[in-house]
């Protein structure tokens, strides 16, 4: 797929985030020049100087869509890549700025700033999914880098990347963690989560908190009944589903069903 | 009369998105903007009605570089508004995590993003074509704190083990071991990272800063300390806002910080060398002086060395604790909401990160207010471009541009934390 004589030209565009997802590219630091050695890294302003040119094999993008602008700009850096990847649970979601999805807007802009006159904000944060056709999306906040070598590897193969779909609760099974919920009373999104953590919440002595969001298939109000045994109260409930993938649609769903 | 405008409408190799105006008339530098176009996200505003336990995970998510320094804030504000003071092995445990972002993101700034400018490469990757050892002695180094972060936290960005009262989980002390055969050779490689940063060119400089930063009994300051100044100031984080104030400015998006006085001020690996000089383990002191560094320092381009020497620092503290490491009883102390406010600052990599929560008798979140470093810095930022650049007025535009872009990344600017401050105004090219 890739002409001969040519590396792929990788590029790594941001919008509303925390640096987080990129970051874990350069965390990559057993195989980052590999990696550089592989592909062309033509445009990654975080890491490197440089002006956007020509089109892009493969484009990785982070962050969600908050304000007009940012609404056209992915609408061109689409226009530009070939593959486009999105990474973290801002670009796949909305993130946590997503919450401003359930709450006045401009009572949250009045809460930070002082002039609030000169914002220019969406009242959503919103998914790249949502604006533009998404080749592939890599879950979590933040993503798992070794996740991300495997869908840069894939990539340059031209096959899928394998990133299994099942429930942390299948992760928590297969590293041998004794189930919090079971064993312990203590709340836990494991079995809505899409995996590629490697249950590390439960690994640590807490519940899963869902932020690699929901997986396919998911029985929310089951859970939401097995939560409530537990003694979450409605609230704690809400907020437990509404977090960093609170835009994903069976949590938003299932938050919102806890309304009121 | 001559008119010329220096632009970088996107800058490079820091942490979110900003871009560089100054304007030049008559042959003086009349204007430097730092303007910062990053989408705000509304932290103080969505963690309202949020309860105290999602305060270190949510607050994390402000900043990918800096997530322990979030939490570490997040936690110690909590903490003094509950009335909760942690026993020793928690607090060396927060230490020790804190040790391995220090090192992860310094070492990020120096060797990825702010060597380069030194060297005269667009970006590191460049930098290691032409120098591949170099490049896999920093990464090594940045791998050394994350594996901390990782072990500590259980992962390198957004750890998932820190919460009010201490952490989920505590490390056995067999665990800690291997990190110490890790963090022996990151010492290493700090020392000769000091030697080697030390041998740079650097432009004279020295406008005659205000340092803030804290600073402890005993200790160079993490995670505790009294708000100190090379001119005088002493306080407790809970008289924060007496002394500083923030303002919104057209031009970018973040909130400037001032003294009420009106002074500007300067937070960060400067601020805390120079006011700390003497706080520092014997090995650090020893490669600082050695480098050509006094017992303060004012030159910001010398920022790098002094990033290295703290790099040095937080590895052969790390090494301390470990050696020093007991099981705590239980991985937290027992938490009771009660009604009040707290206050607290902690030393994030980039300087002093504070955080002021008010929470109800069933521990929800009220009101919060945080103040990032790059916030703090913005006003200084600006006014070393408006100085410095009047000597640089005879380079060409390139050169000029390079110049200016490396004056800001002295300071490691972190755009994604200042954000939610930030005055929008997006004018993407």
């Amino acid at each position: 797929m890739n002409r001969p004589g040519r590396k792929p030209r990788l590029a790594v565009w941001k919008f509303a985030s925390c640096d987080g997802c990129q970051l874990s590219f350069l965390d990559c630091e057993d195989e980052l020049l590999d990696i550089a050695g592989a592909v062309d890294i033509a445009y990654f302003p975080e890491a490197m100087r440089g002006p956007i040119r020509g089109t892009y094999d493969v484009s990785l993008v982070e962050g969600s869509i908050t304000t007009a602008g940012d609404a056209k700009r992915i609408q061109r850096v689409r226009q530009r890549s070939r593959t486009l990847v999105t990474i973290g649970a801002c670009a796949t979601a909305g993130g946590i700025q997503a919450l401003r999805n359930f709450a006045d807007i401009d009572a949250f802009v009045n809460v930070v700033y002082a002039s609030p006159e000169y914002i220019a904000t969406l009242a959503t944060s919103t998914a790249i999914a949502d604006h533009v056709p998404v080749d592939f999306e890599l879950r979590g906040c933040p993503i798992n880098k070794v996740q991300l070598v495997e869908v840069i590897s894939a990539f340059l193969c031209g096959r899928r990347p394998v990133t299994p779909a099942h429930s942390v609760c299948i992760e928590c099974k297969l590293r041998g963690t004794v189930c919090v919920m079971v064993a312990h009373g203590t709340p836990c999104l494991g079995p809505v989560t899409h995996a590629g953590c490697g249950a590390l919440c439960p690994g640590y002595n807490r519940g899963c908190y869902g932020c690699y969001g929901p997986k396919e298939n998911t029985n929310l109000p089951a859970l939401s009944g097995q939560l409530a045994t537990l003694g979450m109260t409605r609230p704690e409930r809400l907020r437990f589903y509404r977090s960093f993938n609170a835009g994903a649609a069976p949590f938003q769903e299932e938050s919102q069903r806890h309304e009121s | 009369m001559s008119r010329r405008t220096i632009s970088v409408n996107y800058l490079a190799r820091v942490e979110g998105e900003g871009a560089l105006r100054l304007t030049i008339k008559d042959g003086a530098v009349r204007n430097a903007e730092l303007r910062i176009f990053e989408p705000p996200r509304f932290f103080e505003a969505l963690l309202r009605g949020r309860s105290y336990t999602e305060a270190p995970d949510i607050t994390a998510r402000i900043c990918g570089i800096c997530p322990v320094a979030y939490q570490m804030s997040a936690v110690h504000a909590i903490e003094a508004a509950f009335g909760l003071q942690l026993d020793r092995p928690l607090r060396d445990l927060r230490r020790l995590l804190y040790c391995g972002e220090w090192i992860e993101s310094h070492a990020l700034h120096i060797y990825l993003l702010h060597a380069p400018d030194f060297l005269g490469y667009a970006g590191a990757v460049d930098m290691g074509r032409d120098h591949p050892a170099l490049l896999r002695r920093g990464l090594a180094l940045k791998k050394a704190g994350n594996t901390v972060m990782a072990q500590l936290g259980g992962r390198e960005v957004h750890p998932i083990n820190v919460r009010v009262g201490g952490f989920y989980r505590a490390p056995r002390r067999r665990e800690l071991a291997p990190l110490a055969e890790t963090l022996k050779r990151a010492r290493e490689d700090a020392l000769d990272t000091v030697r080697w940063v030390a041998g740079f060119d650097f432009p004279e400089c020295d406008r005659g800063y205000q340092f803030v930063a804290l600073r402890h009994p005993d200790e160079y300051p993490m995670n505790e300390g009294r708000i100190v100044s090379n001119r005088g100031l002493d306080i407790a984080a809970g008289d924060y806002n007496h002394h500083f104030v923030e303002s919104q400015v057209r031009h970018s998006t973040a909130l400037h910080s001032h003294l009420r006085s009106q002074e500007a001020y300067l937070v960060g690996p400067l601020a805390r060398y120079s006011l700390n000089h003497d706080r520092l383990a014997p090995l650090a002191r020893e490669a600082a002086a050695e480098a050509g560094l006094g017992t303060t320092c004012h030159n910001p381009f010398h920022s790098i060395i002094v990033r290295s020497v703290e790099v040095l620092h937080a590895c052969d503290e790390a090494l301390r604790l470990i050696a020093n490491y007991q099981e705590p009883a239980a991985p937290a102390q027992t938490i009771e909401p009660i009604a009040g406010e707290g206050c607290a600052c902690t030393e994030a990599p980039r300087g002093l990160l504070f955080h002021r929560y008010r929470l109800d008798d069933q521990g929800i979140i009220q009101d919060v207010q945080i103040v990032p470093p790059t916030a703090q810095n913005q006003p200084s930022i600006e006014a070393d471009l408006k100085v410095l650049a009047n000597d640089w007025l005879d380079l060409p535009d390139t050169a000029l541009r390079a110049r200016c872009e490396q004056t800001v990344r002295n300071y490691d600017p972190c755009i994604s934390c200042a954000t939610h401050f930030l005055n929008l105004e997006v004018r993407h090219e």
